[in-house]
């Protein structure tokens, strides 16, 4: 048997209590090969704004290997200063490494807040150097503010997204959060700006990388509900398997995802990452249409918050309805295919008959 | 023997819970509770390498005296022994002052029955949703996080190494990880198993272990319950449920219907915002 490490439980932490050096916002970029997380730009826009609220500066910190071009896009997209550590042994993910520059930096810096995206990595990390430090950590939050006392309120859905809690941390910095992706947006890029760039050297102590990444298989096939514009979702009235190849169509004609209700899943006509709801994903896309599901609270949860709600069911007093911009009384097999050849029509100007068209997902998608 | 702990939270069953309308408040009276649906999962896979490796597994859960229930139908599933940690002292504990209480517990649960392997939790809380007490939990106990796992792929017991597949927003992430380990339970992980006959018998005569402040003479109590949590809820509000009126699309001919809809779709931003042609 291998030789097992030693462990140095942390229990009985002790913190500083002089805060008063802490200043300055700061968002952990998160990125796979070098390509940055939609949200991590979206969070760099929210926190500009609560810095200069807090009238301190906005930084950023990047990690990973070959990772300057990041550190540059990082002051693109609104950062001041941003540190910059980067060392094959960071290439990947893993919690210990990517922890040990992160409490580097906060202890060296001394940033009163940070922010991570609620992504699986961000909530991770976040929830690791936050028991490190110690610190509060509110999860998932929806709403960013500071107050007059330069807290921060981090506004998050609490009970399946029936209420919303503002959660304070009044007695340690930095005060840390993770954020959705999708909720706020982005400062346009502007190659104009132009932050400082601070080195930090790698912390890698040869314990902490224990843990392999041995591969990451790319899933074509996975769904981003999250990041998704438009999703087309198909519950229990779909009947089978098969019909979500029509909801395929609609969808790839409007250039989205697949989503499922849980009865549906639950039935195997389609995988789990396609639930929307309590126990899936919880999703905001632009468009959402609810195709032969009836509305359950738990998957209604999930979906609420979608800027526009489409609804296709053949009983009228489903409950869908009543969260719905739009509702259609009708039998799904024939309206579904009826709107993806509209669809394509409209969006091909009208001129060419379906068929013949290109996808529109592929022109569609990201412009 | 490999000695697997399972952390299970019993919490209200969200379905039931609703917003009293006059005073907008939660009623939470009458609410069914369960065991945390994801904290199944780390149960089921913990039974099943006891059913291939032989184990101790040793299910623990910080909660009111009420949580025995949870407790026991963890027993009547295959868990060996089962620890309540309960104490007015622990109420209105945040995630901090949670993992502090759990891997104190944990600790305690290794001095009586052996160092641990892998402590499973589950991915997060349908009540507190926030995923962050099982990295706590690691991180105190000073071992790794394997989080989202979706997949065990192996365990060998020789090297003592674990395999598993990370769920991430863009794919699977296969990682190798020595014990001890946390892992993090998705519902992909396997389909949790009924109680057994003999199970359940043993469960109606099993009484969990119960541990108090008073059983942890090295605890720091200002670290526990609400004085330990540094996060402090300041308000809560019931989001306006949305007016959304209804606009009916005539739906006798779905061709209509569907041109319909486009007209309606095409008269808001979402072209703009999706960038349609
Ligand atoms: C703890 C817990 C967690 C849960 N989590 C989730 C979750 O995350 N997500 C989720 O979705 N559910 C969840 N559920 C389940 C939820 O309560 C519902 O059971 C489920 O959402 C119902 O799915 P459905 O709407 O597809 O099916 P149904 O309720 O059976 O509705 C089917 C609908 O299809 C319509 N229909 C039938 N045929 C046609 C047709 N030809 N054309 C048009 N319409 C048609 C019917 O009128 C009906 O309204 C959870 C439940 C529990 C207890």
């Amino acid at each position: 048997m291998a030789e097992e490490r030693k462990r140095k439980p942390m229990i009985g932490l002790q913190s500083d209590t002089d805060w008063s050096e802490y200043r300055g916002v700061m968002v952990v970029v998160e990125q796979r090969a070098g390509v940055a997380k939609a949200v991590s730009w979206q969070l760099l826009g929210e926190a500009r704004r609560l810095a200069d609220k807090l009238e301190s500066p906005l930084l950023a910190l990047v990690i990973g290997h070959q990772v300057q071009g990041l550190a540059r896009e990082a002051g693109y997209h609104g950062a001041d200063r941003v540190y910059i550590c980067d060392s094959p042994e960071l290439a990947s993910y893993r919690t210990r490494p990517y922890s040990r520059v992160c409490l580097y930096v906060i202890r060296e810096y001394k940033p009163e807040i940070v922010l991570m995206g609620a992504t699986y990595a961000g909530r991770d990390l976040a929830g690791a150097i936050a028991t490190h430090l110690p610190t509060g950590l509110t999860a998932d939050s929806t709403q960013l503010d500071v107050d007059d006392e330069r807290l921060l309120l981090a506004s998050r859905p609490a009970f399946s997204e029936k209420m919303l809690a503002t959660i304070l941390c009044k007695q340690f910095k930095p005060q840390m959060a993770t954020a959705r992706a999708g909720v706020f947006e982005a400062l346009p890029r502007d190659e104009a700006r132009s932050a400082e760039i601070v080195v930090v050297p790698p912390q890698i102590d040869p314990e902490d990388i224990s843990t392999q990444v041995l591969g990451f298989v790319e899933s074509l096939e996975r769904v981003n509900l999250e990041d998704a514009d438009v999703i087309v979702a198909g519950g229990r009235g779909l009947g089978g398997p098969g019909a979500f190849s029509l909801l395929k169509e609609l969808a790839d004609a409007l250039g989205g995802e697949v989503g499922a209700s849980r009865a549906a899943v639950d039935l195997g006509w389609i995988g789990h990452d396609h639930q929307v709801g309590q126990t899936g994903t919880t999703v905001r896309p632009k468009l959402y249409i609810a195709v032969g599901i009836s509305g359950a609270v738990q998957h209604v949860v999930g979906m609420q918050n979608s800027t526009y709600i489409v609804a296709i069911n053949k009983d009228s007093e489903a409950p869908i309805f009543r969260f719905a911009n739009y509702g259609i009384k009708g039998d799904l097999f024939q309206i579904v295919p009826a709107l993806a050849q509209a669809v394509r029509a409209r969006r091909s100007g009208g001129l060419s008959p379906e068929g013949v068209l290109e996808p529109m997902s592929a022109a569609g998608r990201g412009e | 023997m490999l000695h697997l702990v399972v952390c299970i939270k019993q919490v209200p069953d969200s379905r039931e819970i609703r917003i009293d309308p006059k005073t907008n408040t939660l009623v939470r009276l009458g609410v069914p509770a369960i065991i945390n649906y994801y904290d199944l999962h780390g149960l089921e896979e913990a039974l099943r390498l006891k059913d291939e490796f032989g184990a101790r597994v040793t299910v623990v859960s910080m909660g009111p005296p009420s949580a025995e229930k949870a407790l026991r139908q963890c027993v009547s599933m295959g868990a060996d022994e089962a620890v309540l940690v309960s104490d007015r002292a622990f109420a209105g504990a945040d995630t901090l002052a949670t993992s502090y209480v759990v891997a104190l517990t944990i600790q305690k649960v290794e001095e009586r029955w052996g160092t641990v392997d892998i402590v499973f939790c589950g991915k997060q809380t349908l009540d507190g949703d926030t995923g962050q007490v099982g990295p706590g939990v690691a991180c105190r106990l000073d071992i790794d996080q394997l989080t989202y796992v979706e997949k065990l792929e192996s365990l060998d017991l020789e090297t003592r190494e674990v395999t598993v597949h990370r769920h991430l927003e863009d794919g699977v992430e296969r990682v190798k990880a020595r014990l001890p380990v946390l892992i993090t339970a998705l519902a992909e992980l396997n389909r949790p198993r009924r109680a057994s006959l003999p199970g359940i018998l043993r469960a109606a005569r099993y009484q969990p272990i119960v541990w108090t402040t008073n059983d942890f003479p090295t605890i720091d109590r200002a670290k526990i319950g609400l004085r330990g949590s540094p996060t402090i809820v300041s308000k809560t509000w019931v989001p306006e449920p949305k007016q959304v009126q209804t606009e009916w699309l005539p739906s006798e001919d779905s061709a209509a219907a569907a041109t319909a809809l486009l007209d309606h779709l095409y008269s808001t931003d979402l072209p703009q915002k999706l960038g349609w042609a």
